[in-house]
């Protein structure tokens, strides 16, 4: 058994509003283990960068505060740590890709020094040790003449050079965890997988565990060991790869899952979309957030909040109130489930 | 680097070239000539002075004797002042006008900087508002106003320094300080917006995950970036306020370029007119010219090929 490296326990993050406080991050349970890739799926304004976020503590501290639940690094919680010691743990323990690498690079600074500058800070190297450091870095992240590209700067790189800039610069001090925020939205395909497998060969060689943050199912089925997706604020699915894309249980999973063609199809038929948009998180109260687009909402759903339930192997849970096992399973069609129930 | 500069420097020297021409067109356009004085001096004798500074020649050869005596590097003599060349009274009066512009530069950089980082850092703070306002009305009043009310509680109440005398260096101080206002005011709100502008960009997320420590994030990171567009500004700034203000040398009876130039056009000295626009322009055009080569150095972004970076 791996051991676990990081553990979300009951997340909640809320955000202060003038129209009063967000909860964003809505009770979020999840397990990293040593070198494995844990996908978060969801799509925009799922809590899955916010998630992401209060793991590093980057969110501002003026309007942001995490109310409720744990985070656990190599068994100490992060979240009563002084500031100087989130700093010693960001960027060498823990560390970061992000989404544009076309923004997150310093353009008044060299690349390398932006790559020297962690190694100096947190592993007490010398200027000269932390240049050969961040040599390597780039040879290693397939930079060609990467001796001269240490002098460059982020202008004279390409997209997805500076992505790989990015992420040289992410795993330099050698952290446990990588957390990298959809790192290949903003590129092309072709480099998206360049990128992508370039995470997955440097995973290898330094069993680093990745939380990949991404609304790409191809990139999930690509990457991830194991899987979880997010809606309103929670993980309402979790399970290996396998386990969500063979044996999705959650409606929401389901419906993701429905919507993304797939090769061998027919493609006269059109994609099935999941109907309604997804919830403002600033009325939501109790309750399944997925109810009122679920084609199987039951009265419950809108009324009590569903909790994990295994429905699977190697730990798979989903949230929901049709695995259940208090709640009667409807027998009918699912279709006509809904029609008999009334979407409200 | 080499082609770019030979082509700024025809550049500046082409905008030289039309403000010398406007300036001195312009001038002919006052009403009266410079010897203009019909009580005291007689028409033969006006005849001389005419026929001795040239102005009986038509306009158009008048302007081409001073284009060529400009080129020689001559500004040529002063029609009031006999035997004054325009080049002495540029060089004895720019002196105090330098001095005190930039003893108010530096105070009002410094001042600016401090107040406008300080209230970006405490963005949305009782400071920041304070600040804020401060750069407003420093912004919106008049140097002289503040002048005068320094004159009258620091120079006429507490008598701390003296109230309009040019002796020493105390004396430099009050004026110094009344054009500093607009100067903190100017510089603190711009490098406020800069500095928040800064900080919601993406890199600044980079480095604090990268674990830098909050004050190197702010140093290297904030800072070094925000300070770039200030510099631009500052320039202008510095030359507008170095070569002197008429009304802040007028109130504290500073001798300076300003009130020179006031007073030239009142009497219609053309050529000391003309010789101070073109130290002006010439001066202006030179500091826009090497802030934008220092720009060059502080943003590597920026490159002189002309190509697309």
């Amino acid at each position: 058994m791996k051991n676990t490296v990081l553990k979300v326990e009951d997340l909640h993050v809320s955000f202060k509003t003038q129209t009063g406080n967000v909860t964003a991050v809505r009770g979020v349970n999840f397990e990293l283990k040593k070198g494995e890739t844990l996908a978060i799926v969801g799509e925009s304004g799922s809590g899955k960068s916010v998630t992401a976020k209060s793991i590093m503590q980057l969110l501002p501290k003026s309007t942001t505060e995490i109310s409720k639940g744990d985070i656990v690094y190599d068994g100490k919680s992060l979240l009563g740590l002084s500031s100087k010691q989130i700093t010693d743990i960001r960027g060498s323990e823990i560390s970061m890709v992000f989404q544009d690498p076309m923004t997150s690079l310093n353009p008044t600074m060299k690349v390398g020094k932006q790559i020297m500058e962690g190694l100096q800070r947190h592993q007490k190297m010398t200027k000269q040790q932390a240049r050969e450091r961040a040599l390597e870095m780039l040879k290693l992240v397939g930079i060609p003449k990467a001796e001269m590209r240490l002098d460059n700067y982020p202008h004279q790189f390409s997209g997805g050079m500076r992505q790989r800039v990015v992420i040289a610069l992410a795993l330099a001090c050698n952290p446990k965890v990588l957390i990298a925020d959809e790192p290949t939205t903003a590129l092309d395909v072709t480099i998206q997988a360049q990128i992508l497998d370039l995470m997955k060969d440097l995973q290898q060689k330094t069993e680093t565990a990745i939380i990949l943050i991404t609304h790409d199912l191809g990139v999930v089925a690509n990457m991830a060991d194991r899987v979880a997706v997010m809606y309103g604020g929670k993980i309402v699915e979790q399970g290996t790869l396998d386990e969500i894309f063979y044996n999705p249980q959650h409606p929401y999973t389901l419906g993701l899952m429905q919507s993304m063609p797939k090769m061998n199809e027919d493609r006269s038929k059109p994609l099935m979309p999941i109907g309604g948009s997804p919830p403002n998180l600033a009325t939501l109260g109790e309750g399944c957030a997925f109810a009122a687009r679920c084609p199987h909402t039951m009265k419950v759903c809108h009324s009590f909040t569903p909790r994990d339930t295994v429905v699977g192997e190697d730990n798979h849970t989903a949230a929901c109130w049709l695995q259940d096992p208090r709640v009667q399973k409807p027998k009918a069609e699912p279709q006509e489930t809904a029609e008999v129930v009334g979407v409200t | 680097m080499k082609g770019y500069l030979l082509k700024r420097i025809g550049y500046m020297l082409i905008t030289l070239f039309i403000i010398v021409t406007a300036t001195f067109f312009l001038m002919q356009l006052l009403p009266g000539t410079p010897f203009t004085n019909p009580e005291k001096l007689s028409a033969q004798q006006l005849a001389v002075l005419n026929a001795k500074y040239g102005l009986d020649q038509p306009v158009a050869m008048q302007y081409l004797h001073y284009l060529g005596n400009l080129v020689q590097g001559d500004l040529g003599y002063s029609f009031q002042h006999e035997g004054r060349t325009v080049t002495s009274m540029i060089s004895t009066r720019i002196g105090p006008s330098a001095f005190i512009g930039l003893q108010a530069l530096v105070i009002g950089a410094i001042l600016g900087l401090v107040l406008g980082i300080i209230s970006a850092l405490k963005h949305n703070s009782i400071f920041d508002y304070g600040s804020v306002a401060l750069a407003v009305i420093g912004m919106s009043i008049p140097s002289f106003v503040f002048a005068a009310l320094l004159q009258y509680y620091i120079g006429v109440k507490l008598e701390w320094l003296p109230v309009a005398l040019w002796e020493g260096y105390s004396s430099t101080l009050l004026p110094s300080i009344a054009l500093s206002v607009t100067v903190t005011a100017t510089v603190a709100r711009f490098i406020r917006s800069e500095m928040l502008e800064v900080l919601g960009q993406d890199y600044v997320i980079t480095a604090r995950a990268k674990g830098m420590r909050e004050n190197q994030v702010i140093v290297k990171h904030v800072i070094r970036n925000a300070l770039i567009p200030v510099v631009t500004m500052l320039g202008p700034l510095a030359v507008s306020i170095m070569t002197g203000t008429l009304v802040i040398e007028k109130i504290f009876s500073v001798p300076g370029l300003g009130e020179q130039f006031t007073l030239s056009i009142l009497v219609l000295d053309y050529s000391v007119i003309m010789g101070i626009t073109i130290f002006y322009s010439a001066l202006f055009i030179f500091v826009v010219f090497v802030v934008d080569i220092i720009y060059g150095f502080l943003d590597p972004r920026i490159n002189f090929k002309g190509e697309a970076a």
